[in-house]
């Protein structure tokens, strides 16, 4: 089967390998209809997560059609649609029991690793690090899914691919962040980010109750589609002295309530601890580029709560504990628990309260994925969310966002270069 | 005479002889030498030193080269590259490394302890283990594997069992790896499930080189113990093991298809 391999620092390829097989019990092998890139594959891409191996098969949101079943996998049938979780959970432990999918304790053949850097392993992850449980991700013609018993959801007949293909992670990323949020009446949450977990936390920041919402971003595209599919006030940071100042004078010194950080570990600003960050991760000094982490504390209202979505690998510094502690914030984050969210949201979808294809600027096939992932990490051609037709359907960009759609791209002009 | 002073100078830096070991492991073993476990460690951490030195390419890696050598020498021969009677008395004598570890698993203690005590399942989770085979009730024998795909085998007794609490054994004479520990079977608390902590002894290479390898090789298989126990954890609590091997990626890199996992 073809699939979309990493080969070192902004070197995908697509390469012919074996197409998977059943490993255990509890597997099934899905053949798989769409296929996305997350803005956490873009920290794999850069080489800036640890852990990763020259030839791993990246993705972790996809959907397809069950091909094949472990002897112990019960509840699916061959033929049916599903979409998988990216977090991959036993259902049996301790965690899974609590609902905390995301830090199953029986998912990650890799577990002593994350135990070294972290003190404890959360579940295994698709289409991720070596230190995540090294599965072969999902950007392929075909995926092995264990805990097939567990983890994937069958697609209602006449859903389609892009209305569903996202609660395969962004959709519940962003609903779980704005869940963080805790959000009362009368609630203000700012969310930092637009990019498609910043959109989603958008949505679910209403559909939670909250009374305003701010959304910051610096790029034009990303930034009208919080406006206009958000209905969110903007700011773009680029365009003004201090976020922290504008922040103060639109909720009258309060600070928002909640504070939501959807961009993580390679976050760009304009102060000098930004650029600071830049230069130490050039250096290798460090994983992570932690402005925005800095930017939600100093901003928080007293009592209020910060959210983290945004993925951080490793330690971060310079962070203002003292304004943490004395403003008495909480902190709410994590991997997403996807599991927990998949059949409420898909109820939303079913209900018509939410379009998750309006996020979609680019679908393209398996073949234009190394294109793709340099056009979504330099934000190039408008792009917001790529979706990937394993199938070979793709090849056109559309605009989810905002109805208009691109005549130039991978296949028509520059894209072949990118090519394996 | 300058042989005296190297036996001596040896002697001295082997250290930590534990007499009350040698009962525990049976007179005949404690004074043999070098297991094949030991031989094989040598052959590995020596070519580890000459491919770090390949790697690398500097000179204070490639005096690690230069003495990596008696290791092999030691490992393919036997031998240390020495006068036999040095050779002899500075690997005399054996340390026991003790191992701890323990892991809390969702299921009553009773049904932890009928799957343990059914020798036969811990090569599902054992990794280094291909098969257990009861003799009586209270003997088995143990077949391992270990790097270069030396086949390792010993005798192992009962010392104590107490159902659903606790299982001792050792080892006995004649063994190619030494060991004695004891699983205990603990309730955890707040309802969830059982504590199993292994506490486990094992013998290695007494000489001075031995003892250094032994040391960087507790920390492995210390760390083997840890991977094993919780392999036994998601073998019971989800019915399997979970893995990667065998699936499928792209082209490795030389280094990523020799060494895994990352």
């Amino acid at each position: 089967m073809k699939a979309v391999c990493w080969n070192g620092k902004t070197d995908m390829r697509v390469e012919t390998v074996p197409d998977p097989e059943i490993l255990n019990p509890r597997d099934a092998i899905v053949k798989i209809t769409s296929t996305a890139i997350c803005g956490s594959d873009l920290h794999l891409y850069d080489g800036y997560v640890p852990t990763l191996k020259k030839g791993d098969i990246l993705g972790h949101e996809f959907m397809g059609e069950v091909v094949e079943l472990g002897r112990e996998v019960r509840n699916l049938s061959i033929g049916d649609r599903v979409v998988v979780p990216f977090t991959i959970a036993c259902g049996n432990c301790f965690f899974c029991k609590k609902e905390l999918w995301s830090l199953c304790d029986n998912s990650n053949p890799n577990s002593w690793i994350a135990e070294k850097m972290m003190g404890h392993s959360p579940s295994g992850l698709f289409g991720y690090t070596h230190m995540m449980g090294g599965y072969a991700g999902g950007q392929a013609e075909y995926a092995r899914v264990p805990f097939a018993d567990v983890g994937p959801l069958k697609v209602p007949d006449g859903m389609s691919d892009d209305q569903v293909l996202f609660l395969s992670d962004i959709f519940p990323t962003g609903y779980m962040a704005a869940e963080n949020c805790q959000i009362e009446p009368g609630d203000t949450v700012a969310i930092w980010g637009c990019g498609p977990v910043g959109q989603f936390a958008i949505q679910s920041a209403w559909m939670l109750g909250a009374e305003r919402v701010i959304a910051i971003d610096r790029f034009p595209e990303r930034l009208l589609l919080a406006q206009t599919w958000g209905r969110a006030e903007i700011i773009d940071y680029e365009e003004v002295d201090s976020v922290l100042d504008v922040l103060n004078d639109m909720t009258g010194g309060f600070g928002p309530d909640a504070c939501l950080d959807a961009v993580g570990m390679e976050a760009h600003g304009t102060t000098f601890d930004a650029k600071l960050d830049k230069t130490k991760q050039n250096l290798k000094l460090t994983f992570d580029r932690a402005h925005v982490l800095r930017e939600v504390i100093m901003a928080c209202r007293k009592g209020g709560t910060v959210s983290l979505a945004g993925v951080y690998a490793g330690f971060v510094d310079k962070v203002p504990m003292g304004a943490a502690i004395n403003k008495g914030l909480t902190f709410k984050m994590g991997q997403t628990h996807v599991h927990r969210y998949m059949r409420p949201l898909l109820e939303r979808i079913q209900n018509g309260e939410i379009d998750p294809s309006r996020v979609i600027t680019h679908r393209l096939g398996l073949d234009d994925a190394p294109w793709g992932y340099r056009t979504f990490r330099d934000k190039e051609d408008d792009c917001i969310k790529i979706v990937l037709k394993p199938d070979g359907n793709g090849h056109f960009h559309a605009h989810g966002g905002n109805g208009h759609s691109h005549s130039h791209g991978p296949n028509g002009g520059n894209g072949q270069e990118y090519d394996a | 005479m300058r042989e005296d002073v190297t036996a001596r100078s040896l002697q001295r830096s082997t250290g930590s002889y534990d007499p009350s070991l040698e009962g525990y492991l049976g007179d005949e073993e404690s004074s043999s030498l070098m297991t094949r476990v030991g031989q094989a460690a040598m052959i590995v951490s020596g070519a580890a030193l000459v491919a770090l030195a390949a790697r690398k390419r500097s000179w204070s890696t490639l005096g690690l080269a230069a003495a990596s050598a008696p290791l092999i020498y030691r490992g393919a021969t036997g031998n240390w590259p020495m006068p036999e009677r040095i050779a002899q008395r500075a690997s005399d004598v054996v340390a026991a490394v003790p191992i701890e570890t323990a892991v809390t698993i969702g299921r009553p203690a009773g049904e932890l302890y009928r799957f343990w005590r059914q020798f036969e399942n811990l090569p599902r989770f054992m990794k280094n283990l291909e098969s257990v085979t009861e003799i009586d009730g209270r003997r088995s024998h143990w077949v391992g594997k270990s790097a270069l795909g030396l086949k390792l085998e010993w005798d192992s007794e009962i010392v104590e069992e107490r159902e659903g609490a606790l299982l001792s054994w050792r080892s006995l004479p004649g063994s190619d790896v030494h060991n004695a520990g004891t699983v205990f079977f603990e309730q955890a608390t707040g309802g969830r499930g059982t504590v199993v902590r292994v506490s486990l002894d094992y013998q290695v290479p007494g000489h001075f080189l031995g003892q250094a390898v032994g040391k960087m090789l507790s920390g492995t298989t210390q760390q083997q113990v840890k991977e094993d126990l919780k392999r036994f954890k998601e073998l019971i609590e989800t019915g399997e093991v979970p893995t990667t091997d065998g699936q499928s990626h792209g082209t490795r890199s030389l280094i990523g298809r020799i060494h895994n996992p990352i």
